[in-house]
This record gives structure tokens, sequence and C-alpha cells, in this order.
């Protein structure tokens, strides 16, 4: 018994641990990218990934928005920690540990309000908005040295924000936000011109699911587009079925030829020509005749505001951006913010909301969300279908030792700036900066 | 009273049978040309569908679509359907202004290969209206009790 034991721990030793310079291969005298199924399945990676990416990655907490008066907050666990963003009392935001200083409970068990103040039930300390100290019980019996300024909630080590999303960064020493955000900072601006006074802000209603597979396959699908017209042939009929028209152009998989691009820092996009219509402003069938004039409305304030040009970039072109490691920002048939956190290697949490202009009419915001549900979230038409792909993934990958690779070469013989949105050339540009982060941390 | 309540629940009992057996055309025939179907987000389960971000919410037009893309095998959410079971309880009915209001708990198991076992539980709400005699749902709203969808993971079937 004991001897199987040993033998099972040597092949667990031998086999599990692959040098991390293995996990991902790159060949390109054979055109030939590789990923190794282990880094889907195995508990040793996601510990690395959560000690080197969660903590000196910046990682998205929340939208400006969703906090817009003092005193507004919302819990919600940020890289694995519980988290409390909101805005103190003197109107600046926070991004604290929902972590009592004293023996370590909740603060705030509620989702969102607006608070005075936070309390802690087990003990009763209380604390500002600012996460100072307030009062507790008894706080003499520390004896006169007992220091109130340093008991208040831990603060996020780096809080900054683009253009009202917020992210935050648990090593002290990370570059600015602005330089990790590197070029994905052209995109979120587009994203952000559809509003006239460049606010957006998250809609009410929050979608919140999990997903049987490793967090990076999100990441991977997100901006997969030759996955669409198999994995998601009902939703094309849906749109079909609607008038829009879905036919292909000879020799391209979707009915508009995109690309797939590099931003920097392992961000990426997809920059795609519309087919699929846009709130903002693209009129499809789908939203009824009675939308059209509203549509060309919206269109005509791009361009007054704009130009031509930028207006035609914002209302004609679709994008679905990564931002390194685990923020999605799609803005296609309507705009989704979605963030998602691993469990553990083969489970992830996933939390997405709409984003839309403020200054969105209610039949606008009605057009926008009815839009989002044509494809997006656990009851659209194509999302549960891109969760049932994932799972099937993720429960061949425990294959992995007999069948290792994932294989992410599509478009490789091309040059980077001939990638299509359907190749892999910027799902790449992910792995590569997956793999420099956990090598340098090797 | 009661007899509204024990035909309120003889139709849900039988709408329930449709839906686990995956007879969806027939299920189509108990609804209003009008009627819409509303799964609302687990944090907002009062919202209104115009202002809030729901699960699902289909008018007549995308419900159909709905049904459509569910009977097709490359609905892969759904293939091999998933097996349902529903038990409905706790039926309240009244009835005003040739609408009758509907509230009613359920629990449903759904079950696919590899002993994955997901449960909903929740509470319906229709509207329901007589059509030459026969109850139709104009609207029906499921509304989960769970503060997140959570293990649920999708609502790809008809909930």
């Amino acid at each position: 018994m004991e001897a199987i034991m040993a033998e099972n721990k040597g092949r667990t030793k031998g086999e599990t641990m692959r040098n991390s310079s293995e996990w991902v291969l790159e060949d390109r005298g054979a055109d030939q990218f590789l990923v190794n199924r282990q880094v889907f399945i195995s508990d040793d990676i996601l510990q690395k990934e959560w000690d080197v990416i969660f903590r000196t990655c910046w990682i998205y907490i929340g939208h400006g928005s969703e906090i817009r008066n003092p005193g507004d907050f919302r819990t919600r666990k940020v890289a694995g920690r519980q988290m409390i963003f909101c805005r103190d009392k003197d109107g600046a935001v926070r991004a604290m540990l929902n972590v009592c200083p004293h023996r370590g409970a909740l603060v705030c068990r509620e989702r969102e309000g607006n608070a005075r103040g936070f309390f802690c039930m087990y003990h009763g300390w209380t604390f500002q908005t600012d996460g100072s100290l307030r009062s507790g019980p008894g706080l003499d019996a520390y004896g006169p040295k007992f220091d109130k300024a340093s008991h208040g909630l831990v603060q996020a080590p780096r809080l900054e924000h683009y253009r009202d999303f917020y992210f935050i960064n648990f090593d002290p020493n990370a570059v600015s936000l602005s330089d990790y955000l590197a070029g994905a900072k052209e995109y979120i601006d587009i994203v952000v011109d559809q509003s006239p006074s460049g606010q957006m802000e998250i809609v009410s209603g929050t979608q919140e699911y999990d997903i049987k597979a490793n967090w990076k396959l999100l990441v991977e699908n997100s901006v997969d587009d030759y996955h669409i017209i198999t994995t998601h042939s009902t939703w094309i009929n849906y749109m079909s079925n609607s008038g829009v028209d879905m036919r292909r152009p000879k020799g391209s998989l979707l009915p508009s030829l995109g690309a797939g691009k590099n931003l920097g820092n392992g961000h990426l996009t997809t920059d795609n020509p519309n087919y699929r219509g846009r709130p903002v402003a693209r009129w499809i069938s789908v939203y009824g005749e009675e939308a059209k004039e509203d549509i060309d409305n919206i269109r005509a304030e791009l361009v007054a505001r704009l130009g031509e040009a930028r207006a035609a970039r914002v209302a004609d072109t679709n994008r679905n951006l990564v931002i390194f490691p685990n923020l999605v920002i799609n803005d296609g048939s309507s705009v989704t913010v979605r963030n998602f956190t691993p469990v553990s290697p083969g489970l992830m949490k996933v939390t997405s909301w709409a984003l839309g202009p403020v200054e969105e009419t209610e039949a606008q915001r009605a057009r926008r969300l009815h839009a989002f549900l044509t494809f997006y979230g656990p009851g659209g038409f194509a999302t549960p279908d891109d969760v049932a792909a994932l799972e099937a993934a993720q429960e061949g990958y425990a294959a992995w030792r007999e069948a290792p690779w994932n294989d992410l070469s599509r478009g490789m013989y091309k040059s980077e700036d001939d990638q299509l949105d359907t190749d892999e050339g910027h799902i790449r540009t992910f792995w590569r900066r997956w793999k420099d982060l956990m090598e340098t941390a090797a | 009273m009661s007899a509204l309540r024990m035909e309120v629940e003889d139709f849900l009992f039988h709408e329930a049978d449709l839906l686990d057996r995956w007879q969806l055309d027939d299920w189509l025939a108990l609804l209003t040309d009008d009627a819409a179907y509303f799964v609302p987000p687990n944090d907002k389960p009062d919202g209104n569908h115009n202002t809030t971000l729901f699960i699902v919410a289909d008018d007549s037009v995308r419900l159909r679509e709905r049904i459509i893309r569910l009977k097709d095998p490359s609905c892969h959410a759904e293939w091999p359907p998933s097996r349902t079971r529903r038990i409905i309880g706790n039926v309240k009915a009244s009835e005003a202004d040739g609408e009758i209001t509907v509230r009613a708990n359920f629990t449903l198991n759904r079950h696919r290969r590899g002993g994955d076992l997901r449960t909903f539980s929740g509470e319906y709400r229709y509207r329901l209206r007589r059509e030459n005699g026969a109850l139709k749902i104009a609207e029906r709203r499921a509304i989960l009790d769970a503060e997140e969808l959570g293990h649920m993971g999708s609502v790809s079937f008809l909930l």
C-alpha cells in the first residue's frame, strides 16, 4: 500500500508539475502555438496565479456610477478578497478590505446600500466610510498604547480609475493604471464616447453565475470569433429570422471581416465592422421600425459631437475587449462589463452588468437591455452555449496526460497586423503575457 | 375562491407537465398572442425589465424564437435536453378585471449527465386570461430565491 502511494507520489511529481517554461510553447518556425491543458486543472498553477497575477496586476473592482453619492457602497469579492467599494462621506472613492482589524469578520454583509459607517457584528467595532475606526465597546481595555488610527479597515494599496472604471492593485510598486492599460485605453474611449457627456453607467441588475471551467477559458472565449458560427448557430438563426442580414461574404466565417489586436500588457480586442446592430447607433430590424428615427437621432448627435469619422468608429464597429487578466468589456449587441474570478481550477464565478450612457431615454435604455438579452447572459441566446462549450472543454482536460495540448495557431503564418478576429493572434498575446508573469515569478 | 384555485392549479400542473416533457409546441398553445416571459435578476427580483438588466425578458416574438432555439439540436446548452422536474405548491389566485393573478412556489431539479444536479427554487407569478373558455398565459415570471444564480449556471431551459 505504502509502495503504491510512494509510486503515485513520484509520478505526480514527475508529471503534474511541468516546468513552467513548458506550459506555453511557441514554435515560430512551425507556426505552432500550444498551451498545455495542465494550466486549466492544476491547483499549484492556480495558487501561483493568486500569488502573481491577482496580486500584481490591476484588478477591476467597480464603476464609479455604482457609488454616486457619499456613503454609497457595494461589497464584492475582488481577486479572492472580500472588499468594500464605496464613496466616503467626503466624496472620495475607497476600496477597502471588508475585514475587521480586530478579529477578521466582515464589517458589511449587505450587497449594496448607503451607509453612515460600517459595523462589525462580532464585537461591535464601528468604522467611518473612509475606513477609520470610529468606536468600539470598551476600547479602554486595550490600554494607553492603543493606536486608534492604525486600527482602521485596510485600504487597497493602490486604487486608480480610467474613465470611471476603477481598478485596485495589491502591489504598492505597480506601474500606474494608465501605463498598465496601454493600448486598451483607446478602446475604452470608444465605448465611453457613446455618451454625449462621456459618462457611462452600470445599469441596475446583476447577472452572477458560475461556470465549471477554468477562468482563462472565459478570457479566450470572450474574444474568440472562430467559435461563433458553430457554437452560436441558433443565435445566427434568430437574427436571420428577425430580418438581420447574416450572409457571409465568400471566404469569411462571419458576416463581416474583423481584426484581432494586441493592445500590450496582455490586453487584447476584436475590432469588427458591425453587422449585429448597435443601440449606439446602428439600427437592425430586431429593434422595430419605430426605433429607426431614434437611432438616426443618436447617430446625428455622434456626428455633431465627434465628426463623421469618429462617429463611424463608435457606431459602426464592435469590440470585445479583454483587460488582463479578468475584465471583459463586450461592446457589440449591447455593452456588457463582465468580471470573473477563479474559485478552483475548474470553477469560476462570473459577474456581468449592462453599461449605457447616462443620458439615455427610457425607450433607449429598454432597447439596450432588450438587445443585451438577444445574445448575452445566462438566459441569452448565446452565452449559455459558451458556458456549455467551456464546461465541455474543462471535462476534456482531465485527460491532459494523454491529450496534453490546446492549439492556438490560427493565423500564425501571417504578420501580427494581418490577424483576423477569427484567427488566434490576439488570444496568443494573452498567453504570452500570462507565461511571462508566471515564469518571472518561478 | 377555492374553485378558482383548483382550476388554476390544474392549469399550472398541466403546464409543468408539458415543460418537463419538453412538449414545447403544446406549451406555446397555452400562451396568449402577446405573452411575455421574465426571469428577473437575483439582486433585483422586483425590477422592471425596461430599466433593469434581467436574466430573461422575452416579448412574444422572442419567446417564439426561444422555442425554435430550444428545439434545435444546436442549442448546445440544452442538448441533450436537461431532465427537469418541477413541484408547484402554495398556489394563490385572484380574479379581477378579466385577469387572474397567480402566485405559486416552485422547486425545480435539473439533471444532466455526470450526476450534475442543479436545484432552482422560487416563485412563479402569472397573469392569466380566459380565451374561449380556456385559461391562457399572458405573462409568466419566475422569480428565483437565491441571492445569485451561482451553481444554477444558465437559465437555458424554460424555467
